[in-house]
C-alpha cells in the first residue's frame, strides 16, 4: 500500500512524511524534537501541557505539534523566537508548584522537566514570593507512590490506564492549579501492566517502589535486551549500576510491545543478581568422592571426552529461558547421539494489554519456546526425565529441576551446565558455571517467529562462560573445524544447519529483530 | 425571582416582548401570542431554504462570539447518513450576564420552538438544551414546556403532522463556568470531565458523541422562529448603519446604574444612550469609572470609549473590547478597579479545568499577585511581570478561559495603571491581608 506523501520543511530542512502526521513526528524526520510533556507515541494525544507549540506559518496563532498535522508546502519553525517564547513560559508556570527537590527525586537525570529547563526554561524564577502548591505523597498501588508535589498534569498516566489498560482508576480531580491526578478510591493501581505509568511520567511523579532511592540514573548503565519472561518478547533495557541489575525497562518495538511491559516481567529480575554462582569448571576425578575446581582446559578436555566416548541415547534438558545458541550449540555437540531434548515450560496466568493489539503476559513463561523448537527441543518434559533412566549421557542446560523430578533421573552419566549450584549436583561427572542471560549476548525467537538479540547487560561471576562457548569449545577438541568465538559467530552460523536462519546475522537483527519463516519440522539437520 | 422592568421607549421588545408576562409561559398562551407560526413555517420549507433564511437575516451567535448562525447550520455534513445532533447552550455562566435566564423564565416555548426549527436546518432529530445548574426557576419552567410541547405534538415523532421527527433533552449542569464553552459542554453532556477539546475536529464534523453537532446559544435559537415569522429582510432592517450586526440583542446591565436588568436593543445603538437614557445613569453623584462590556471575559472600556461606542459587534471591538455575551458590568467611580480585576481573576482561577499549564497554573499566578498588590506588598515589577505573564496565557491554550483572565487584567493595567500605582506606591490603603 502506498501512502500519500506530503512535503514540509521543518526548521529549514524539508522532509517528506506520510498524510496525516503530526508536526511533532515529522519534526523527528527532519532531526529536530520538539519538547514536549503530554504527547507520547502510543497515547492518545491531548495537547494539554502546550509545550510543543510550534510557529507555523500563515497560521494565525502557534499551534500544537502533537495534534497539528502536516500539509503540503507547510513551513515549520520549532525553535524561532515566539515558540521558544512560549516554551520557556511554560516550563516557567510549570516550575511555579515543582518542589525543585531534583537532589532527593530518583527521576533526576533523566527527567523531561529538567532536561527541558536546563535546555531553554529561565535561570532564576519570578514566583519567589509565594507558597508552593502541597499535596501528600499518595500510595497508589503495589509499585506506584504518586508525589503530587512534582506532578506537571499531563495525564500520560490517567490515558494509559484509560485508553490503554482499559481500567480507568485514575483521573485529574479537582480543577486550576489545585488538580491533582486523583484514584479510584475503591480500587488500587494493581493492574498487571500499571507499571508502565512510572515510565510513562515524564517527571518524578509516578516512581517505583522498587527502585525507590536505589540508585542515581546517572549512575546506571543500560543495555538493550529481551525480557526473558514469556513468548511475547518485550524489548527491554537492563539497568545496572555496578554489575548489579537494579531494574528493568521497556524498549521501543512498535512490532512487538510498543513502549510497554508487564509487572510480572518488570519485576523478575533479581534471579540476576544471585550470589550463589558457580564460579569455575567442577569435576568429578577418578576415584574422588567430591567434585574439585579445574580450569576450563581440564574441564573442556573433559566435557568432549565424555561427549565422545558415549555411544547410547543422550537427553538434554534444558531451560527454556536458555539462548538461541547455547540450545543449538549444546545440542549440535551431541548431535552423533540419538537425542532426546526439552525444555521445561511454566504454565502461568496470562494478562492481556488490551489497548495494543497482539501484546500479552502470555501463559508460556519461557522466551525461547520457538527457539528451542526450531533448534530441535519439545516441550515433552516428563518424557524426557522418564527418558534419562536408559540415557547413556544426560546433559542438564540451566534447568531448575524440582526435588521431585530429581528424584525421576535415570543413573547414567550426568553433566550440567548450569548458573548456581545445588547440592545435588554432586552426583554429576561435570559441573560447568554458565552465565546468565543477563551475561551474555544471544537471541530468542518470540511467539510471532520474530528473531530478537540481548546484549550483555552486566559481567559473568568467576570463570561462567555460554553455554554455546563451551560446546563449541568441546567440539573443537573433537575435531570439528570453523568454531565460533563469538556470539555473532556462534548465531551466523547456525543458518549451516537452520535453514530459515540461514544468511542471518546479528546486524541484519538489529535491536528490533526480525521475522522469520519457521523450518517445517523434520527438515531440518 | 423579581420582575423585570417594564420595557424602555428605545427598547426594541423582540425576544423580551413578554417578559414579565406569565401566561406566555404556557403552551396555549404562546400560540396565542403567534407562538410556533415559526416552526409550522419551517416545516414547510427545506432546511437548505431555512438556512438560507438564516443567512439572509444576518443572525449572528449570541453566545459571545458573533459566528454567524446561519454560516454555522451550513457547515453541517449532508446527507452523511449518521444522526446529527443540536445542542442549545443554556449554561449561562459567563458572569454578568443573565439573558438566557430571563428568556427561559418567560418565554420557554422560543426557546424550544428555535430549537425544533434549528433541528429541521441541521438535520437532527435530537436536540439538547443544557441548563446551567444554578438555575433552578428556568429548570422547572423549561421542564414543564417541554413537557407542554410533546403533548401538543411540536416535539416528538410526528411534530405537527409533518412527519418529522424532534427530540429536545434538558440537561442540567453541575455548576462548572467552563461546561458553558461549547466542547466542554459536550463532553459535559456525554458524562466526562467538562473539559475544553481541542478542534479540529469541530462539533460539525464530529461533536456531541463524536456525531456532526451544532450549538447554539439560547438568545440565537430564541430569535430564530422570529425570523422565521417576521422575515429576514425584517430581522436584517434592525440595524443601525452597520450591515455586519443585525437584529436585536439582550443586553444585561448590572452594576452602578439606576436601573439594571435586560435590555433589548437594536445593535448599533449607541453605548451611552443604554447606559445613560435606558439604565437611568450613574447613582446621584457619581460619575462612570468603567465598562465591561460583553461579560467578564472581555477588556474594560473606559469613558471616554464608553462614550463613543455603537453597541454592536464591530463597534465595541473598535472601541477596545468586545460584545461578547452581552453581559455588561457597569463601575462608578466608587470601584476598585484593582480589586475588580482580582476578584475576575480568581474566579477564572477556580473555575480553570487544569488541563492546559498556562491557565492552570497562571490564572492562579495572576491572582497571587493581584492580591498581593491588593494587600500592599506589591513590587514595582509586578505589572510589568502581569502584563508578561497575561502574554504568555494569550491565544496558547485550547479553549479562552486563559485569555478571559489575561484580558481584563491588560485592559485593566493600559487604562486604569494609575490606580495600580496607588497601590505600589501606599498611596491606597491595602484592602486585602496577605495570606
Amino acid at each position: 500500500m502506498t501512502q500519500e506523501l506530503v512535503n514540509v520543511t521543518i526548521d529549514g530542512v524539508p522532509v517528506s512524511v506520510p498524510k496525516g502526521t503530526p508536526i511533532i513526528e515529522a519534526a523527528k524526520q527532519a532531526g529536530v524534537l520538539v519538547p514536549h510533556y503530554c504527547y507520547h507515541p502510543s497515547l492518545p494525544a491531548p495537547a494539554v501541557c502546550r509545550m510543543c507549540l510550534v510557529e507555523v506559518e500563515k497560521a494565525p496563532k502557534l499551534m500544537p505539534a502533537c495534534v497539528t498535522t502536516v500539509a503540503e508546502g507547510q513551513v515549520v519553525h520549532c525553535n524561532s523566537a515566539t515558540a521558544k517564547k512560549a516554551r520557556e513560559s511554560v516550563l516557567e508556570f510549570l516550575l511555579i508548584n515543582h518542589p525543585l527537590d531534583c537532589p532527593i527525586c530518583d527521576q533526576a537525570g533523566e527527567c523531561e522537566l529538567q532536561d527541558y529547563v536546563f535546555q531553554e526554561g529561565r535561570a532564576s524564577t519570578r514566583y519567589a514570593d509565594y507558597a508552593k502548591r502541597y499535596n501528600p505523597v499518595e500510595d497508589f498501588g503495589p509499585d506506584v507512590l504518586y508525589v503530587a508535589n512534582r506532578c506537571i498534569l499531563c495525564t500520560r498516566c490517567v490515558r494509559f490506564m484509560e485508553d490503554v489498560a482499559d481500567a480507568a482508576v485514575l483521573n485529574v480531580s479537582e480543577r486550576g492549579d489545585r488538580a491533582f491526578i486523583g484514584i479510584d478510591p475503591a480500587q488500587r493501581l494493581d493492574h498487571p501492566w500499571a507499571g508502565n505509568v512510572v515510565d510513562l511520567c515524564p517527571v518524578g511523579s509516578l516512581i517505583s517502589k522498587d527502585f525507590l532511592h536505589k540508585a542515581r540514573a546517572w549512575d546506571l548503565d543500560k543495555s538493550a535486551s529481551v525480557c526473558p519472561g514469556c513468548t511475547q518478547g518485550c524489548n527491554i533495557m537492563i539497568d545496572t549500576r555496578d554489575e548489579v541489575v537494579v531494574r528493568l525497562r521497556p524498549r521501543a518495538n512498535l512490532e512487538v510491545n510498543r513502549h510497554f511491559m508487564c509487572d510480572v516481567g518488570r519485576m523478575d529480575y533479581r534471579w540476576m543478581n544471585r550470589g550463589d554462582r558457580i564460579e569455575a569448571p567442577l569435576v568429578r576425578e577418578a576415584g574422588s568422592p567430591r567434585l574439585l575446581a579445574v580450569d576450563w582446559d581440564r574441564a573442556l578436555a573433559r566435557l568432549a571426552e565424555l561427549v565422545k566416548g558415549t555411544t547410547g541415547k543422550v537427553v538434554l534438558l534444558a531451560s527454556g529461558r536458555s539462548s538461541l545458541e547455547a540450545l543449538a550449540w549444546v545440542r549440535r555437540l551431541v548431535a552423533a547421539q540419538s537425542i532426546t531434548a526439552a525444555i521445561k515450560v511454566p504454565i502461568g496466568e496470562a494478562a492481556v494489554l488490551p489497548g495494543v493489539p497482539n501484546l500479552a503476559l502470555r501463559r508460556e513463561r519461557v522466551p525461547n519456546l520457538d527457539g528451542a523448537k526450531l533448534v530441535g527441543y519439545t516441550t515433552e518434559w516428563q518424557g524426557a526425565l522418564d527418558a534419562t533412566r536408559s540415557s547413556a549421557l544426560t546433559i542438564l542446560l540451566d534447568a531448575a529441576l524440582e526435588e521431585k523430578e530429581v528424584k525421576q533421573l535415570g543413573g547414567g552419566p550426568l553433566v550440567v551446565l548450569s548458573t548456581v549450584h545445588e547440592d545435588w549436583y554432586d552426583s554429576a561427572k561435570l559441573v560447568l558455571p554458565l552465565t546468565s542471560m543477563a551475561e551474555e549476548h544471544g537471541t530468542y525467537i518470540n511467539r510471532d517467529q520474530r528473531v530478537q538479540r540481548f546484549t550483555q547487560a552486566k559481567a559473568a561471576p568467576g570463570m561462567a562462560r555460554a553455554a554455546w562457548w563451551i560446546a563449541a569449545e568441546a567440539l573443537a577438541l573433537n575435531g570439528t573445524r570453523g568454531t565460533p568465538s563469538s556470539a555473532a559467530e556462534a548465531f551466523a552460523a547456525l543458518g549451516a544447519w537452520i535453514p530459515s536462519l540461514g544468511g542471518l546475522t546479528y546486524a541484519d537483527l538489529g535491536l528490533t529483530g526480525r521475522i522469520i519463516e519457521p523450518t517445517p519440522a523434520g527438515s531440518r539437520e | 425571582m423579581g420582575f423585570p422592568h417594564p420595557s424602555h421607549p428605545k427598547e426594541t421588545p423582540v425576544l423580551s416582548k413578554y417578559f414579565g408576562d406569565a401566561a406566555a409561559r404556557s403552551f396555549r398562551g404562546w400560540v396565542e401570542r403567534g407562538g410556533y407560526e415559526g416552526l409550522k413555517k419551517a416545516l414547510g420549507m427545506t432546511p437548505e431554504a431555512v438556512v438560507e433564511e438564516m443567512k439572509a437575516s444576518g443572525l449572528r451567535g449570541r453566545g459571545g462570539a458573533g459566528f454567524p448562525t446561519g454560516l454555522k447550520w451550513s457547515f453541517m455534513p449532508k446527507d452523511d447518513g449518521k444522526p446529527h445532533y443540536l445542542v442549545c447552550n443554556a449554561d449561562e455562566s459567563e458572569p454578568g450576564t443573565f439573558k438566557d435566564r430571563e428568556i427561559m423564565r418567560w418565554t420557554p416555548h422560543a426557546l424550544i420552538e428555535g430549537c425544533a426549527v434549528g433541528c429541521h436546518a441541521i438535520g437532527a432529530e435530537c436536540c439538547y438544551i443544557y441548563i446551567r445548574g444554578e438555575f433552578t426557576e428556568p429548570w422547572h419552567v423549561m421542564s414543564a414546556a417541554v413537557e407542554e410541547a410533546y403533548a401538543h405534538n411540536a416535539l416528538g415523532e410526528n411534530v405537527f403532522g409533518s412527519g418529522k421527527r424532534i427530540e429536545v433533552v434538558l440537561h442540567r449542569g453541575a455548576g462548572a463556568y467552563i461546561c458553558g464553552e461549547e466542547t466542554a459542554l459536550m463532553n459535559s453532556l456525554e458524562g466526562k470531565r467538562g473539559n475544553p477539546r481541542i478542534k479540529p475536529p469541530f462539533p460539525a464534523q464530529a461533536g456531541l458523541f463524536a456525531l456532526p453537532t451544532t450549538i447554539n446559544n439560547v438568545e440565537t435559537l430564541a430569535a430564530v422562529p422570529h425570523i422565521l415569522t417576521r422575515g429576514a429582510a425584517w430581522y436584517k432592517g434592525l440595524c443601525l448603519g452597520n450591515p455586519k450586526s443585525t437584529g436585536t440583542k439582550l443586553i444585561s446591565v448590572c452594576g452602578h446604574v439606576m436601573r439594571p436588568g435586560n435590555y433589548e436593543i437594536t445593535l448599533g445603538t449607541p453605548m451611552k444612550e443604554l447606559i445613560f437614557d435606558m439604565c437611568g445613569g450613574m447613582r446621584p453623584g457619581r460619575t462612570l469609572k468603567a465598562v465591561i462590556p460583553g461579560g467578564s471575559s472581555v477588556p474594560l472600556m473606559t469613558p471616554e470609549e464608553v462614550d463613543q461606542c455603537a453597541t454592536d459587534y464591530e463597534g465595541i471591538v473598535a472601541c477596545g473590547s468586545m460584545l461578547g455575551s452581552g453581559g455588561m458590568i457597569v463601575m462608578d467611580d466608587s470601584t476598585d478597579i484593582v480589586y475588580e480585576i482580582y476578584r475576575l481573576a480568581k474566579f477564572y482561577a477556580h473555575e480553570s479545568c487544569a488541563q492546559c499549564t498556562q491557565c492552570r497554573e497562571g490564572t492562579a499566578w495572576t491572582t497571587k499577585i493581584l492580591a498581593r498588590i491588593l494587600s500592599g506588598q506589591g513590587k514595582s515589577s509586578d505589572l510589568d511581570l502581569l502584563l508578561d505573564l497575561s502574554e504568555n496565557m494569550t491565544g496558547k491554550t485550547i479553549c479562552v478561559l486563559s485569555d478571559s483572565c489575561a484580558a481584563p487584567i491588560v485592559s485593566g493595567i493600559q487604562k486604569f495603571r494609575a490606580d495600580f500605582e496607588a497601590y505600589l506606591s501606599r498611596a491606597t490603603a491595602p484592602v486585602l491581608a496577605l495570606a
